[in-house]
């Protein structure tokens, strides 16, 4: 409670209203002993002063009466009305709510039922059909305001109830022999009782806003009592010629309701903890690059795809998650390069950093380069990160559901994958979808191209997926663990699929993975990353064969192979470091069962072992480095 | 969808029941002879117990309802007594001028409130979407019976843009023009609240959606910025907008209440205030039930074209 407290004090439009709101009552509170003119008291000559005259500091309305006066005690009326609706409403449609939820089975559903239909109305009719019943008055505007309410606390709460009600307390206060009665007061009502606050919070203002409104028609409170409907009502026939009566009281209901709906949405934000991380932020079109240091070392002739001291974190709040901690990559043409790595070392940022697709914010470039055909991408134009993307390099992800547009066909998606960079007609765009489709042998091609995506298994998805990834043609497909949402033999023919088509397109492939037995089946070499470094980078074969760095060999450990994995599944002790506060020296360490002293000091570099291979330990596992 | 649209219209029925037991019921609790009620307090005795045996009210409370009923179902609602006419057709003139100012007023909140949302979230903390959010907390914390009437005052007495009230001017002709001229400000002015709902639900719908791995993808593809916005997020976010609207339609609808007494607009909310101080229960009985039962079947339209959206809903 006080953290939600702070929390609502930290927002300052909120306290704001707080205030505003604070300083209203007070003084509807203090009215009666408040200086003021009586405010039914009739003096016709004088009607009609214009604000800030003498001895009328607000003006008179029509009959001479003190508006300041009855502004202050139409304030005091309508927020007594307005509170008083709102805790009816909320009393009873809580009993109602409590009652249903807690019984449940036939009681929920006919109290249910009655509830729907009383929602079905717009509120207003129903209001106007309980004042007509009762007659016009403002008791009876209150009522019908109240019982208008009902329904909507009466629902509120019931969800609430019934979430409560199988708690492992409830049972046992009724395995102990309470009764149904006591168990609510005294189990249940204290649980519910912050809800029911919090919606009568947010909506007494509602509640105000509408009795104002049945008085401003006439319907609620009669002369010679005013509240600040009332008020507004009666100056509407002198609008014209003296627009301050009207004035008047229009303005003090605006900043009620708005005191109260500041106020409002601060509690709201306060107990939505989404907002406190800043999690609703939306991604930019691409990653923010804010580089302190200069760029990376500049591209090397050969490589299609250059990664150079690339350092990507995520800043959020006073933190700073260091993801990709300066990262050395190369890719040749006709390469299949494995990135692996646990969850969390920082495979996917690395990926994501390279077109630019880290989320931002709260992700950002720091430093380093990425190189393409020795164009760099960092800190690029937009047009140019855009044009290049899904035309020279293409991504696919790893959730096939949730990455494919849930309410496109996988045609429409396809065709605009290809019609985002090629100014081809629809019908050409849909010809080559469906062979896109058949390339990646989705049977009935023609058929599925009209599907939606969830109308598909997993591993059609993923095909499409694919598909989408080959729309032009790409130099370099970057495939973020692509098989890791599927069945184990679904993965199977995914691997084949992508091994296939590198051959057949020489396209290039930077394979994210956390599965040596993935690596063994389709890359060339590989680069173990962990805490957002690679520690170990080389051929495929050598690395199987005698992995150098002791994470490698753990990883390794980890997996059983694609198929016939007989060893034993070994986890690696501890949790990867949290990135916003790394060691100094070997991440690994904590973890590592051949941990030293020196391990914990300076930067431990990746140094060459070999003529293709590179480890970062000071130790690393190997004996005899090959010549 | 003819079965998915047939199945709706079927689940409508109970609610349609309901809502008419509950106004008969509202209207059952008015205390005294309901005769007297209808005719006022000046009616003689005659008269009092021949409209009893018309109205069959001096049977018991549940054989009035499903006369009441019979007759609803056949498009009898009574007839109203201050106005000596059948109350259907009186309600059926007056809803005309109320859907003419609420519907436009819906269109015009349902279009500017996505808009502004959509604006507001792909420029998230930028000047547009600051001035948005401010524009938003004003828009809904003014009571629309107020904003009616300052408009008035500045666009219309001051300003002499458009005519202070009325639905057609008084001589002249009634053409499109004439009736534009006189809906603008009170379409507005009922459209603000609602915008300000909408536009504060749509910038929180598509900045969700914003977020969404699929969103990445068309990124991914190279897909511009201006089609991730309307043409990949919107849609998505639309899943979430439609229900609003449909809500949103129900407060238009009795916003239009005051606003059509602000403005005299000839609406059914203005028969329904007059026929309540005048004691007309009749004409408030099939007021609400005829707008009520419109409001049901809007909700149905909003339910199918949700379906349309959706593919994923069963239909």
């Amino acid at each position: 409670m006080m953290a939600f407290l702070k929390l609502l004090a930290r927002n300052q439009l909120a306290l704001a209203g707080l205030i505003v709101m604070g300083l209203v009552v007070l003084l509807a509170v203090l009215t009666p002993i408040l200086p003021l003119a009586d405010p039914d008291v009739t003096n016709t000559p004088a009607r009609f002063t214009p604000p800030f005259s003498e001895g009328a500091l607000l003006g008179t309305d029509h009959l001479g009466r003190d508006l300041l006066s009855r502004l202050m005690w139409g304030t005091r009326l309508s927020l007594a009305v307005g509170f008083a609706a709102a805790f009816i409403a909320a009393t009873i449609g809580a009993a109602i709510g409590i009652i249903s939820g807690y019984y449940g089975g036939r009681t929920d559903n006919i109290i249910m039922r009655f509830v729907d239909v009383l929602m079905a109305f717009p509120y207003i009719l129903l209001a106007l059909a309980i004042v007509a019943a009762l007659g016009p008055g403002l008791m009876n505007a209150l009522i019908a305001v109240a019982a208008v309410n009902i329904p909507f606390f009466a629902r509120n709460i019931r969800g609430i109830t019934v979430g409560i009600a199988h708690k492992e307390f409830v049972d046992a206060a009724r395995l102990a022999g309470l009764s149904d009665a006591k168990i609510i007061l005294t189990e249940i009502l204290p649980n519910v009782l912050p809800v029911i606050v919090i919606a009568m919070s947010t909506t007494v203002g509602w509640m105000i806003l509408e009795t104002a409104g049945l008085s401003f028609l006439g319907l609620g409170s009669q002369p010679p009592q005013a509240d600040l409907g009332s008020m507004l009502g009666e100056a509407r026939s002198a609008l014209i010629t003296n627009p301050h009566t009207s004035l008047v009281p229009g303005v003090m209901i605006l900043i009620i309701v708005m005191a109260i709906n500041l106020l409002g949405d601060g509690v709201r934000d306060a107990l939505d903890p989404r907002l406190k991380s800043g999690a609703l932020s939306r991604p930019l079109p691409a990653t923010l690059v804010a580089r302190d240091r200069q760029p990376g070392e500049t591209a090397d002739g050969t490589a299609l795809l250059q990664l150079s001291q690339l350092e990507t974190q995520f800043h959020i709040g006073p933190r700073i998650y260091r993801a990709v901690g300066g990262v050395d990559l190369q890719i040749q043409p006709g390469e299949c390069l494995g990135l692996i790595g646990e969850s969390g070392s920082g495979k996917s940022v690395t990926a994501l950093s390279i077109m630019g697709l880290v989320a931002s914010p709260p992700g950002k470039i720091t430093g380093g380069s990425v190189y393409y055909r020795g164009e760099e991408l960092v800190g690029a134009p937009y047009e140019l990160l855009r044009s290049l993307r899904g035309r020279k390099v293409a991504y696919i992800f790893q959730d096939p559901l949730a990455s494919l547009h849930p309410l496109y066909t996988v045609g429409d998606q396809l065709i605009e994958a290809v019609r985002v960079h090629r100014n081809v007609p629809k019908a050409e765009a849909r010809a080559h979808a469906i062979e896109l489709l058949k390339s990646v042998r989705i049977p009935n091609a023609e058929d599925r191209v009209d599907n939606y995506p969830h109308e598909m298994s997993g591993g059609m998805r993923q095909r499409v997926g694919i598909a989408m990834a080959l729309a032009n043609d790409p130099d370099v497909i970057i495939a973020d663990e692509p098989t890791t949402a599927l069945d184990v033999t679904v993965q199977a023919q995914i691997l084949t699929l992508l091994d296939d088509l590198r051959r057949d397109r020489g396209v290039v492939i930077l394979f994210i993975t956390h599965d040596f037995g993935v690596v063994a089946q389709l890359c060339d070499r590989v680069a173990v990353m962990y805490a957002g470094r690679i520690v170990e980078q080389g051929t495929t074969d050598e690395i199987l064969a005698s992995p150098a760095h002791p994470y490698t060999r753990r990883l390794m450990a980890c997996v059983p192979e694609l198929g016939g994995g007989r060893r034993r599944l070994e986890a690696i002790p501890g949790l990867p470091p949290v990135v916003d506060k790394l060691p100094a020296g070997c991440a690994f360490a904590d973890r590592c069962d051949k941990v030293r002293a020196a391990c914990r000091e300076g930067n431990i570099t990746l140094d060459e072992i070999g003529a293709t291979r590179r480890v970062r330990c000071i130790a690393p596992e190997i004996e005899e480095v090959p010549a | 969808m003819g079965r998915y649209i047939l199945r709706r219209l079927l689940s409508a029925i109970p609610v349609l029941i309901g809502i008419s037991v509950i106004v008969f019921a509202i209207m059952a609790m008015i205390p005294g002879d309901p005769a007297t009620a209808i005719l006022g307090s000046y009616a003689t005795p005659e008269n009092v117990a021949e409209l009893n045996r018309d109205l069959g009210l001096d049977q018991p409370l549940v054989q009035r309802y499903f006369i009441w009923l019979g007759n609803l179902v056949q498009g009898d609602l009574g007839r109203s007594f201050n106005l000596n006419r059948p109350v259907l057709d009186e309600v059926l003139e007056r809803f005309n001028a109320t859907l003419i100012l609420a519907g436009t007023a819906f269109i015009l909140c349902s279009f500017l409130g996505i808009a502004a949302g959509v604006i507001s979230a792909a420029r998230q903390y930028g000047f547009a979407d600051k001035a948005i959010t401010f524009a938003v907390l004003l828009g809904i914390s003014i009571p629309s019976f107020f904003l009616g009437m300052m408009m008035i005052l500045i666009f219309a007495v001051n300003l002499r843009w458009f005519p202070v009230s009325g639905m057609w001017p008084i001589y002249g002709t009634r053409d499109i023009w004439a009736l534009i001229d006189h809906l603008t400000m009170p379409a507005l002015a009922l459209a603000v609240v609602a915008t300000g709902v909408i536009a504060r639900l749509s910038r929180s719908a598509m900045l969700e959606v914003l977020r969404q791995d699929f969103i990445r993808t068309a990124r991914a593809k190279g897909v511009r910025e201006r089609g991730i916005i309307w043409r990949h997020a919107l849609r998505a976010a639309m899943v979430s907008i439609i229900p609003v609207l449909g809500i949103q339609a129900g407060f238009v609808l009795s916003g239009a209440v005051y606003i059509e007494r602000v403005f005299q607009w000839p609406g059914i909310g203005q028969m329904l205030v007059d026929a309540i101080l005048r004691r007309d229960i009749l004409l408030v009985q099939g007021g609400v039930v005829f707008v009520a039962a419109c409001y049901v079947l809007f909700n149905i339209i909003v339910d199918v074209a949700q379906s349309l959206l959706d593919p994923r809903i069963k239909t």
